[in-house]
């Protein structure tokens, strides 16, 4: 974990961490969704998040660009803590983006439409620019050739990579994956994780909420396990899948590898 | 019996085409203003503020539970009794009119976009508010061409049923399509061909609306094809 953070420190000068969550507790209504959580993301690294269902790990990654609002503890993005003022979650959300289960594409938007629409508005660009830009992201996920289409006309894999492409047009410098890969038939999965490895060898802060193992064992600097709305164990995935800690983990990992 | 030359002379007569133009010009007035303002009211109709929500149900419960023909007589002969305002002379069988078939026409766009919001899924706002958008964007380039594909055939159900109501405005002598039509016959007793020339123009009239439905149908699922 040492060199990972050393490599990711040179290849930054700017030490302070991709984001940091201390303390944060966050209910629905009666019920703790998240318990005390802890976890610091340096910039370049690639955290990984799995747990069994209900675990929190999806709410603790939406908390991440505030789609959830946390009652208790700070969560601090590139150095801004994120509040109910509109301007921190501005900032925050055009440095991050963020991959959803769904993909969550706009369906009455072509593929390129999807690409440059919050290019267009949030940004301001011009149209042109904002094409090339996404021209260049779908180049990168492979896809270019559907620019013209809608969502509906993709399969899920594609529509991922849209997603991915999507995302990646506003220039973030962190991006969140929210079960990138459980929504699509097993022979889509690869080509989305292709993708997703791809962007991790650029050096692109990531944090995945994922039961792909193999893809953590390949691409996290550190798996993080949660369950009850806690984080149980984190360490590098070698040495959490072969040496899990915790009971708990053991039995998880248990249950996902057979 | 029926006389097929007065019925082509009614259909073509200035007074019934003048009244047709009243009929088409009051319903997109209506229609364009309750459109705006029912959106604005289904938009807020799930509010997290009760005092809101309370409001929209309040709003549509009576508008929608009150006659037509109550509405416009009350407009018309009612708000003048409760001000001088109403009283001069803008206040026109045309604009009580307007104002009356508006109040009922809110309440019942209201509804049909307050679940058409509702349809489109929680996870566009999410996508689009990820990527920065703010609320208004998303709700003007988002959520509303989602949720009007989903709402344009109750819209339009909704138009062409507007569009035959206003011939109760002919209590209040707004001389739309039905009342030219009774005041040529009043003068002429040939109940058949006015009659027949009104049908005629209502049901073409409504033959127009209908092809543009489709129209706009077509256009407004394209990615969904």
């Amino acid at each position: 974990m040492n060199t990972q953070m050393k490599t990711a420190g040179t290849s930054t000068p700017d030490a302070r961490p991709a984001i940091q969550v201390a303390g944060v507790n966050k209910w629905y209504g009666g019920f703790q969704v998240l318990k005390g959580i802890d976890l610091t993301v340096n910039k370049g690294q690639r955290i990984v998040i799995c747990g069994p269902s209900g675990s929190g790990k999806s709410t603790l990654i939406r908390c991440m660009n505030r789609l959830e609002v946390h009652q208790e503890g700070s969560i601090i993005v590139n150095g801004i803590t994120l509040t109910n003022q509109l301007k921190r979650i501005d900032r925050v959300r055009s440095d991050v983006g963020m991959v959803f289960q769904h993909f969550n594409l706009f369906p009455h938007l072509t593929v390129l439409e999807n690409c440059t629409v919050a290019q267009r508005w949030v940004r301001k660009l011009p149209k042109k620019q904002a094409t090339e830009i996404a021209m260049t992201y779908l180049e990168r996920v492979h896809i270019p050739e559907k620019a013209d289409k809608y969502p509906g006309q993709l399969s899920g894999g594609q529509q991922q990579r849209v997603a991915i492409a999507r995302a990646l047009c506003m220039n973030p410098s962190i991006m969140l994956f929210d079960e990138p890969t459980s929504a699509l038939d097993p022979e889509m999965v690869k080509e989305v994780l292709d993708t997703m490895i791809s962007l991790a060898a650029d050096g692109m802060t990531m944090v995945c909420v994922t039961h792909e193992m193999n893809f953590a064992r390949e691409v996290a600097s550190e798996v993080v396990f949660m369950d009850g709305g806690q984080i149980i164990e984190r360490n590098r995935p070698d040495i959490l899948f072969s040496a899990p800690q915790h009971e708990r983990t053991k039995r998880f990992l248990g249950k996902l590898l057979h | 019996m029926f006389q097929f030359d007065l019925f082509l002379q009614a259909i073509f007569s200035a007074p019934l085409f003048k009244g047709a133009l009243l009929t088409i010009g009051l319903s997109l007035c209506v229609m364009g203003v309750s459109l705006v303002l029912g959106m604005g009211l289904g938009s807020v109709a799930s509010s997290p503020r009760p005092a809101v929500r309370w409001l929209v149900t309040l709003y549509v419960w009576l508008f929608r539970g009150a006659p037509a023909l109550l509405v416009l007589l009350f407009v018309w002969n009612g708000l003048p009794q409760i001000s001088e305002v109403f009283r001069a002379g803008w206040f026109t069988p045309f604009v009580a009119a307007f104002l009356a078939l508006s109040l009922i026409q809110i309440a019942y766009l209201a509804e049909i976009l307050r679940s058409a919001f509702a349809a489109v899924g929680r996870g566009q706002q999410e996508g689009a508010a990820a990527l920065g958008m703010h609320r208004w964007q998303i709700f003007v380039v988002i959520t509303m061409p989602q949720a009007l594909r989903i709402a344009v055939p109750a819209l339009m159900n909704e138009f062409i049923s507007l569009l035959k109501t206003t011939s109760l405005a002919t209590v209040i002598s707004l001389k739309e399509l039905m009342t030219v039509s009774q005041f040529a016959i009043a003068t002429s007793f040939r109940f058949l061909e006015w009659y027949g020339a009104a049908l005629v123009y209502y049901l073409v009239i409504v033959s127009v609306l209908t092809l543009a439905q489709n129209r706009i149908e077509h256009f407004l699922a394209r990615g969904y094809r």
